[in-house]
């Protein structure tokens, strides 16, 4: 029986602007268990950052509060703790890794301080024993010559070996979850290659429970074991990474895989992009947010938003248009035709 | 028929340091680079960050002076060229950047923005300048109410097309396109990446197209050049590129990136490359990516820089940069 980590229940995050209203998370649920790795992927403004905001507690308030919903860490709801508390659940527990690593880590102080003062601060170890600590971390992270590195300065640090020390510092204190959001995107890819790898080697060794938020749908498929797509600050589709990416029920879906040139292509077919322009999160529709973009909407689609449905194990999709329905239109889509034949 | 040919070019940038801004050394940001486009073609000029794609673009539009080298565009000496007559080849050699929030005048309208190459160089009319552009705002899928608006009020896509509308404005024959998806939303990306296709469909465009992404860039381009602390290192057609990598950064490259579907992703053996990309201010010995290289042997590989050439083994014109290149045995099938 696996453990469950994490259950987030019609999770609701809104910013209250002079603008508006912005319901940048609006109704999301899943769970996240031991060993597991759950993708978030959506484009930008999608919610996926706050989701992840949202469950560590960071949204600034103000303008943002966490306006309904729940967040059940092994038991315990995260949503009615003290902050106190929470800081202590923070590193602790859950550990969150950021896409943009120089702004993560502090330029004035030493790499081998921050990653101690972590471990000070959660188990109260000796300033000596934190110290050679952080200098063992930097070494399962894969930094050479970490005795020496340790002493060094965020700056003669490059960009994938902070994010290597952001990852030490997370897995520090040892947390059950570990949030990286967007971790490569900043990076080339072969330091992308690097850093999957050490995310994937620190999960096996501690056991831990990732979320992976990004908007790579390759990233995805490469590490993770379910998945969640996000538009608007609302799931349109999750499941098993297998069922959403062969068998995807939700047009959005659909426009996703169909827009990405693949390297894996052998003859050259032209892209399927998704018409239309990204929505404006202040003037979201009642219904689904993805009316107005799909090219197969329905009357109701733009007041609103669709049941839950479940299509499969664990797979479920929101979307109006039935399933028979849905199946053919997918039936004809050129990035799909040969999943059909096969 | 070639209408670019690049030869050995190098762009050194002076490191000043002190009071007195002496030059304490150099950025070796393009080190020795050619290739040539034919007309009508795509190049794809692909590396990581740093390996010199960028200034390579802006060096041979002359938009900075070059240390070394040759560029002709149509037989003409771009980097010989006099004021006048780099005005007159500006009219066929146009750039698209990467930014398409810094690349476009904040205060100025977009028909001012997509008007003022045909004001440079003093074509037409105010009316007919005018009429120009809302044929150029339909060309990229936008429409002549968008003439009067101001930047902030589009979308990084639309800002996108505004951008490649203003380099379209001249009828040029060569677009440099520095990294123009890179910014925008994969849904969107696919759209311009459409929109750029047509273009050279439609208006027999010839494209340089620099980015660091090899999905895209093996998607648009017929042929392309890897790049690593700036050299090319590998040049070939992009279908036999993919499939037969010969050098062993090209294989790394390619390898690192993950494939949008699982099944593939769970079956594919990676080959992760250790360590970081060496700095262009002091770039190695010999080879330049003998450091990282699996297969570096200390001689040759730390002596000497191997030449761009093509092997026998490959036909074509597939070169490589390699003193231990992967040869394909022509018994033996593709990718294996």
């Amino acid at each position: 029986m696996t453990e469950r980590l994490l259950e987030v229940t019609d999770l609701s995050t809104h910013f209250f602007t002079h603008a508006g209203v912005v319901k940048a998370v609006n109704g999301v649920s899943f769970t996240l268990d031991r060993d597991e790795t759950l993708g978030i992927v959506g484009e930008s403004g999608s919610g996926k950052t706050v989701t992840a905001m949202s469950i560590m507690r960071l949204i600034p308030d103000p303008p943002g509060r966490i306006v309904g919903g729940g967040i059940m860490h092994k038991g315990r709801d995260l949503l009615a703790v003290s902050s106190e508390e929470m800081s202590d659940i923070r590193g602790n527990d859950i550990a969150m890794i950021f896409q943009d690593p120089m702004t993560s880590l502090n330029p004035v102080f030493k790499v081998g301080d921050q990653i101690a003062e972590v471990i000070r601060r959660h188990q109260g170890k000796s300033k000596r024993e934190s110290w050679k600590m952080a200098v063992e971390l930097l070494a399962t992270v894969g930094i050479p010559d970490p005795d020496q590195r340790v002493d060094q300065y965020p700056f003669e640090f490059s960009g994938g070996m902070r994010q290597r020390a952001m990852i030490a510092m997370a897995i520090s204190c040892n947390p059950d979850i570990l949030i990286a959001d967007e971790p490569t995107t900043a990076l080339d890819v072969t330091i992308q290659a690097q850093i999957m790898d050490v995310i994937r080697d620190m999960q096996r060794r501690y056991h831990s429970g990732v979320i992976m938020i990004t908007h790579d749908l390759g990233v995805v498929a490469q590490m993770a074991d379910k998945v969640m797509v996000m538009y608007g600050g609302r799931t349109l589709e999750f499941g098993p990474v297998d069922d959403v990416y062969y068998n995807p029920h939700q047009p959005y879906t659909w426009g996703l895989l169909g827009s990405l040139p693949r390297l894996d292509e052998t003859e050259k077919q032209r892209l399927t992009p998704i018409e239309g322009q990204p929505p404006n999160l202040l003037l979201l529709p009642a219904g689904c947010p993805f009316s107005g973009r799909c090219p197969y909407e329905l009357p109701v689609c733009a007041g609103e938003f669709p049941t839950l449905e479940m299509v499969g194990g664990g797979h479920g999709v929101y979307c109006w248009i039935p399933i028979g329905e849905r199946e053919k239109i997918r039936a004809g889509l050129p990035r799909f035709r040969h999943e059909a034949a096969s | 028929m070639s209408i670019l040919e690049v030869k050995d070019l190098k762009k050194h940038f002076p490191i000043k340091s002190g009071l007195l801004k002496r030059t304490t050394g150099w950025v070796y940001a393009v080190d020795g680079v050619s290739f040539s486009i034919d007309e009508g073609e795509t190049l794809g000029l692909v590396g990581e960050s740093g390996c010199g794609k960028s200034t390579s673009g802006r060096v041979l539009l002359r938009l900075l002076p070059a240390t070394a080298g040759t560029v002709s565009f149509d037989g003409i000496d771009v980097m010989a060229a006099s004021r006048t007559a780099l005005q007159r080849l500006r009219r066929d050699m146009q750039i698209v950047f990467q930014d398409p929030y810094a690349c476009l005048n904040p205060r100025r309208t977009v028909k001012n923005i997509i008007a003022e190459p045909l004001r440079i160089h003093d074509i037409g009319t105010e009316a007919e300048r005018k009429r120009r552009v809302f044929e150029l705002l339909e060309t990229v899928g936008l429409t002549a109410e968008h003439a009067e608006r101001y930047p902030h009020e589009f979308s990084g896509g639309q800002r996108q097309r505004i951008g490649v509308a203003r380099a379209l404005a001249l009828n040029p024959r060569l677009i440099i396109c520095d990294e123009p998806v890179s910014a925008l939303d994969v849904s969107i990306q696919a759209q311009m990446i459409n929109l750029l296709e047509d273009l050279q469909k439609e208006l027999k465009l010839t494209y340089l197209f620099i980015a660091h992404d090899l999905s895209v860039v093996k998607h648009i381009s017929t042929r392309v050049a890897v790049m690593y602390l700036g050299k090319v290192v590998e040049i070939a057609d992009s279908s036999v590129l993919y499939i037969k990598p010969q050098h062993p950064y090209t294989e790394a490259l390619l390898s690192a990136v993950p494939i949008p579907d699982p099944r593939t992703e769970r079956e594919r053996r990676r080959l992760i490359l250790e360590g970081d990309v060496p700095s262009p201010a002091n770039p190695p010995s010999g080879c330049v990516f003998h450091p990282r290289c699996p297969r570096m042997q200390p001689d040759p590989c730390t002596k000497a820089m191997p030449p761009l050439e093509v092997l026998d083994t490959a036909g074509g014109d597939h070169k490589v940069a390699c003193y231990f290149p992967t040869r394909y045995d022509a018994q033996a099938p593709a990718g294996a």
